[in-house]
């Protein structure tokens, strides 16, 4: 609907405004926190405008972690490290896996095509949560708690993404498929060099969603990491917040909040263009 | 520069029979058409000789040599699409030196003959845009171009201007026509347009349900249709056909009768070109005008014919201002126009 009424224009500004104020404003509170002190933060009332301590506690939390006495965490930026290796790690190792599930499934008459495509299907019924204690079984044996491998590797196979690839691919034209074959590709040649370009605002969407899922990631890290050094960022949030009759230190909490959410925001910043440009991008 | 024998070709998909038993001779450097309606297996003749589906039984030899077992790329052969088939997401230049890139061309070779296709079709200046930046004549041109590039034995070409507008088809029908004479490829070119047909071929072949009905010179294919199917299918307007009986020389249609050269008993599908029928006093066909279609070069008449329930269609060259609407005329024809049918397996009598 466009509608040029003065009216309405000022309306639906003042209703996105306030939209905004009341999402925006936890984080502001978050961000108010992270630049005072413990003592201004104790003490009511709570200060709604930014302090002067904004270097001292973010360069703090970065490289120290939560001061003595306030329970005790690893540096920060070692969480954001792990947290950025695990995310990374289950986005680019799905995406690959369910291109190339996707591809076989599409591209290739094989015997039982169809049933291992319906078993990739059944699995979407089997979050991460329902076949933990298994999962963590396999990952025990297999010694691969306390490394990078261990919270990767299970998080990696994906229905999803090898469903949204298969509909996808069903949409090139099998035209394209036979004009490269007739050029002399191989199929893994048509892969790389078409199947793969043609899919990439795919791939950049994918790419968001599957990032911010790995860095959410809570439950499986919390199960996987008995060493602090491999501790990701949302553990570590959570292990930073006081329980019964401790103390937090809630200025170092609140920065390492801020800062677990930066990466997230700059992909998305960043993967927007690539979106808007798939947008337009009608032609096949 | 190929020969192309095809030799009982037989094709199903499961129980459904696309193909029975075909065989063809292609001569070095023509250009065949390949018409014929829907599903009549017109494409999955070329997609074959193309090497992109497997024959049944039957052997298809390019160069005296059986490329049954070859893949596409092994023989030799370049394809035109219907929608192009252009990568997105390459250039111009990319899309026409894919093929030899995957052959590890050189690069100098690869560049002069880019540039030398690019130069036949006008696409020198375009090398550097996207697919999506063209139009559909100059897609056009680059899916050739992509053909050429590769200099192949031979073109084939399915239904190739069927996306484009009406003035661009007949202006691309012209350069295909001349690219062809001038490369001296032998091409196989397959639409259900039976203009494209006429114009561009050197033989036409003509199909139906997975049968070859005529293989002949456009020419031939219009004067002496070998068989119902191809006398209605080729001409615009179609074929007049009325049911009669021939008892002679003389062929019973309806109240009246007309004379034949050809003598034979029994029921027959007397044809006859609308642009082979004019309106003449003394003609023996009495119609009635039902309605009359106004082209601009010519003037159609629709009528029926007297105490029957059968149309047929005049074609008056230019424009007739007389309102003939509701009134009765006769028609007369030229006896050497006559096609005659008999009505067992349709197949033609004089």
């Amino acid at each position: 609907m466009i509608e040029k009424n003065k009216k309405s224009y000022f309306a639906s500004h003042i209703g996105l405004i306030l939209g905004i104020i009341f999402i925006f404003f936890p984080v502001w509170l978050t961000f108010v926190a992270s630049t005072v002190t413990q003592e201004d933060i104790i003490k009511p009332p709570f200060p709604l405008l930014p302090g002067p301590h904004f270097f001292e506690n973010y360069s703090y939390a970065l490289f120290e972690g939560t001061p003595e006495g306030y329970g005790k965490n690893i540096p920060v930026l070692k969480l954001l490290f792990n947290s950025a290796i695990m995310a990374l790690g289950i986005t680019i190792g799905k995406i690959i896996i369910s291109l190339l599930s996707a591809f076989a499934i599409v591209y290739f008459r094989f015997p039982g095509r169809k049933f291992f495509f319906w078993l990739i299907f059944i699995t979407l019924m089997l979050p991460v949560e329902v076949r933990i204690v298994p999962t963590y079984e396999i990952a025990a044996k297999l010694n691969l708690l306390n490394s990078y491998a261990g919270l990767i590797f299970p998080l990696i196979a994906s229905a999803t993404a090898t469903f949204l690839f298969r509909q996808f691919f069903m949409t090139i034209p099998n035209e394209m498929v036979e004009a490269a074959r007739m050029d002399g590709a191989k199929p893994m040649k048509f892969f790389i060099d078409i199947l793969v370009p043609i899919s990439r605002t795919n791939i950049a969407a994918l790419f968001v969603i599957l990032f911010i899922y790995g860095w959410n990631q809570y439950l499986w890290p919390l199960l996987m990491t008995t060493d602090p050094n491999m501790n990701t960022i949302v553990m570590g949030i959570n292990q930073m917040i006081p329980g019964g009759d401790d103390f937090g230190h809630w200025p170092t909490i609140m920065a390492t909040s801020i800062l677990a959410m930066v990466p997230p925001v700059l992909i998305i910043i960043t993967m927007q263009k690539f979106f808007v440009k798939g947008l337009l991008e009608s032609e096949k | 520069m190929a020969k192309i024998n095809l030799n009982n070709i037989k094709k199903s998909f499961g129980k459904n029979t696309v193909i029975q038993d075909l065989s063809v001779d292609i001569n070095d450097g023509e250009l065949i058409v390949i018409v014929g309606p829907s599903g009549c297996g017109k494409s999955t003749l070329l997609r074959m000789i193309a090497g992109l589906e497997e024959v049944n039984s039957g052997d298809i030899i390019i160069n005296n040599k059986n490329v049954n077992n070859l893949e596409p790329m092994e023989r030799n052969i370049a394809m035109v699409f219907q929608n192009y088939a252009l990568y997105p997401h390459m250039t111009v230049f990319e899309n026409m030196s894919y093929g030899l890139k995957i052959q590890k061309t050189p690069k100098d070779e690869i560049n002069s003959r880019v540039k030398e296709a690019a130069e036949i079709l006008e696409l020198s200046e375009l090398l550097e845009r996207k697919p999506n930046q063209l139009s559909g004549g100059q897609r056009q041109r680059v899916a050739m171009g992509r053909a050429i590039v590769r200099k192949p034995d031979v073109f084939l070409f399915d239904e190739p201007l069927s996306n484009l507008d009406a003035k661009l088809r007949v202006q691309m029908r012209l350069e295909i026509k001349k690219l062809q004479r001038k490369l001296n490829v032998t091409s196989l070119y397959v639409t259900h347009d039976q203009v494209e047909a006429m114009t561009l071929a050197d033989k036409m072949i003509v199909m139906n349900e997975g049968n070859v009905e005529h293989i002949g010179t456009p020419l031939d294919v219009y004067q002496q249709p070998k068989s119902l199917f191809t006398a209605q299918f080729i001409g615009s307007p179609a074929m007049n056909i009325l049911k009669g009986t021939a008892d002679g020389n003389e062929i019973k249609i309806g109240d009246f009768k007309i004379k034949s050269e050809n003598s034979y008993s029994g029921e027959v599908n007397f044809g006859i070109r609308p642009e082979h029928l004019s309106i003449d006093d003394n003609g023996p066909i009495k119609a009635t005008v039902e309605f009359i279609e106004l082209i601009g070069s010519n003037t159609l008449i629709h009528c029926r014919i007297k105490n029957s329930n059968e149309v047929i269609v005049v074609s008056i060259p230019g424009i007739i201002q007389e309102n003939l609407s509701r009134k009765e005329i006769k028609l007369n024809f030229d006896q050497s126009k006559i096609h005659l049918f008999n009505t067992k397996d349709n197949s033609r009598i004089n």
